[in-house]
């Protein structure tokens, strides 16, 4: 009880960013939005399909993974951050659930998703987004999003805690996400990559991610492989899958070394 | 009582290449201040981490308000404020906003939070820019917002850890007034500084501490007679230099020092005002005619110079404090 308090002090606290920095929502939905447009009115055009709405359909399930995909190096720099400052230090010398700071951060930064995902839908449907599913497969499609970025802000609090330096972190969290997000289904068919970074595409949790979305805002998968695999066949239960080990893997690690941080 | 007592405190870094304890023992009587008086390196962010539970030490024992700190770590955590070498705050929350969060995580409820952040900000003379943003505080309001948010709940044991580093002479004398006040209220405080005047004008004893252990402790009254007697120093013209160290070593039985930039010459003697008689004697003797003369009792500097070698301020070594933030930050 005393910890889900403590927690969720430190998940306000995150949240308050919000309203204290306005800045770092814009600065962090201004680059997704850019993307859009970039896409949308740059390379649409030279992408082929026969997607009903045009390309932006499936663009938009893609835009929405890669932002919730970079929560990870929010998480990452701004524990980083707290750390250089001392912070830390502070917080472990009070009387609270030592891993309510975590929690806490993973949990607040998991919910600044929401608000830069309504950000994201917004811009998404004035240039020409229009999910055909229905409310509530729109809305589980969101919770998915919400839920990977909780995953990925634990990968974020490992490599926040692993990393000496700010922007090393910065450095480190743009390393794996950028090759994740590329190297997918979100933006192009992966049809036209090498054989081996198909196979890579086709399992990468981005693309299984970007895949479910498509499903649940009513779309079929357009830019998946090779039909009849395990994950082009099973995209929701394979990014389930993915998650569950994500934090099963670095939940554990995470806390391990942030309990270690001392010694 | 004592309300602090560290016992044979080992701590090394990298598998024992990098020794930042060696033994160390200190205490702190209830009530009163101590100061942990040390260069660069010399283990005093170590000692405070572990009494403050951040570290775990490899052997020794410690307790802090009677409480073991390893064994229970979480209940000494009750008891003490930290207020370490970098203002550890929220620089984008207010200061406000700070000591509310702060408070709630002492447990003190909303409402009680918010009452007490006020009085604390009323306290350190924050109260005008309470609702800025840390990041448009000065060095000075920092660190008074920083020891603000260590005093919430009143602790019985206080750690700073170099209050006053990097701060400008006057964020200084402002951290020492505010220090002053809370020791007048009779908080027990173990403070760490590398300036010998800071530990002279706020702590009731001093532990100086190199290499990792304590190699002195006293009052600083008692630590500048152990020091032995005063210093002889004149000033001379460039020219007599030579001639005066001679007149100042024959009258003091010692070997004369010179620092050249400012052509002073010093040296320690045991007899006082006689030998300041005699020297200037002598330089006349000679037609020497000082510029400066005095009789210096010695500075807690000096006290440091003779007991380690070294000066205190000097960064010889900064192993401790580089491998200390390796650590934290892994």
């Amino acid at each position: 009880m005393r910890a889900f308090k403590d927690t969720m002090i430190i998940t306000q606290r995150q949240l308050r960013l919000l309203t204290r920095v306005p800045e770092v929502l814009i600065f962090s939905t201004i680059q997704p939005v850019m993307f859009v447009l970039l896409f949308r009115y740059v390379f649409g055009g030279s992408i082929s399909t026969d997607q009903p709405g045009g390309y932006v359909q499936l663009l938009m399930p893609g835009i929405f993974v890669q932002t919730v995909a970079f929560t990870l190096a929010g998480t990452a720099s701004g524990l980083a951050e707290d750390m250089k400052k001392g912070l830390i230090d502070r917080f472990r010398s009070l009387p609270i659930s030592q891993l309510a700071l975590i929690m806490g951060r993973t949990l607040g930064d998991s919910l600044l998703n929401i608000v830069v995902l309504a950000v994201m839908g917004i811009a998404g449907y004035l240039v020409g987004w229009r999910p055909t599913s229905g409310l509530l497969s729109v809305v589980i499609g969101f919770v998915f999003l919400l839920l990977f970025g909780y995953a990925l802000s634990w990968v974020g609090i490992f490599v926040g805690l692993s990393a000496s330096d700010a922007r090393v972190v910065q450095n480190v969290s743009f390393i794996i996400t950028f090759p994740l997000t590329f190297l997918s289904n979100a933006f192009a068919p992966t049809t036209g990559m090498p054989r081996a970074l198909q196979y890579f595409a086709e399992w990468n949790p981005v693309s299984t991610m970007v895949a479910g979305c498509r499903d649940l805002f009513g779309l079929e998968n357009q830019f998946g492989a090779t039909a009849g695999s395990f994950p082009s066949e099973n995209p929701l239960l394979t990014s389930f899958l993915y998650m569950i080990i994500i934090m099963a893997i670095f939940i554990p690690l995470s806390v391990r070394k942030y309990k270690r941080a001392s010694d | 009582m004592k309300s602090v007592i560290a016992e044979d405190l080992v701590k090394t870094y990298r598998n024992g290449a990098v020794r930042a304890l060696d033994h160390l023992s200190l205490d702190v009587e209830e009530g009163t201040v101590l100061s942990v008086l040390g260069p660069n390196g010399a283990g005093k962010t170590t000692c405070v981490r572990i009494l403050a539970t951040l570290l775990k030490p490899d052997s020794g024992r410690a307790m802090v308000g009677g409480i073991d700190v390893i064994k229970h770590p979480e209940k000494v955590r009750e008891v003490i404020g930290l207020s370490g070498q970098y203002a550890a705050v929220d620089e984008i929350l207010t200061g406000w906003d700070n000591l509310v969060m702060f408070g709630q995580l002492y447990h003190l409820g909303k409402k009680a939070s918010i009452a007490r952040a006020e009085e604390l900000l009323e306290r350190f003379s924050l109260t005008d820019s309470a609702k800025r943003p840390i990041k448009t505080y000065s060095g000075g309001m920092r660190r008074r917002l920083d020891l603000a948010a260590s005093l919430i709940v009143k602790p019985k044991v206080l750690f700073l850890d170099e209050p006053t580093t990097g701060l400008d002479p006057r964020g200084r004398q402002e951290m020492w007034s505010v220090i002053e006040e809370l020791v007048k209220g009779g908080v027990t405080l173990l403070l760490t500084t590398q300036y010998l005047e800071e530990a002279d004008q706020l702590a009731d004893e001093i532990a100086v501490i190199d290499h990792g252990k304590v190699i002195a402790r006293g009052t600083s009254d008692a630590l500048k007679k152990q020091v032995g007697g005063e210093r002889l120093e004149i000033v001379v013209e460039s020219q007599n230099i030579a001639k005066a160290m001679e007149v100042v070593a024959s009258v003091s039985g010692n070997k004369a020092s010179l620092d050249e930039g400012l052509r002073m010459i010093s040296a320690p003697v045991s007899t006082g005002a006689t030998a300041l008689i005699e020297t200037l004697r002598s330089l006349d003797a000679a037609g020497i005619h000082p510029l400066d003369v005095g009789l210096k009792r010695p500075s807690l500097d000096d006290v440091f110079l003779s007991l380690t070698g070294h000066a205190a301020e000097e960064k010889s070594e900064e192993v401790e404090v580089t491998g200390r933030r390796k650590k934290a930050k892994k």
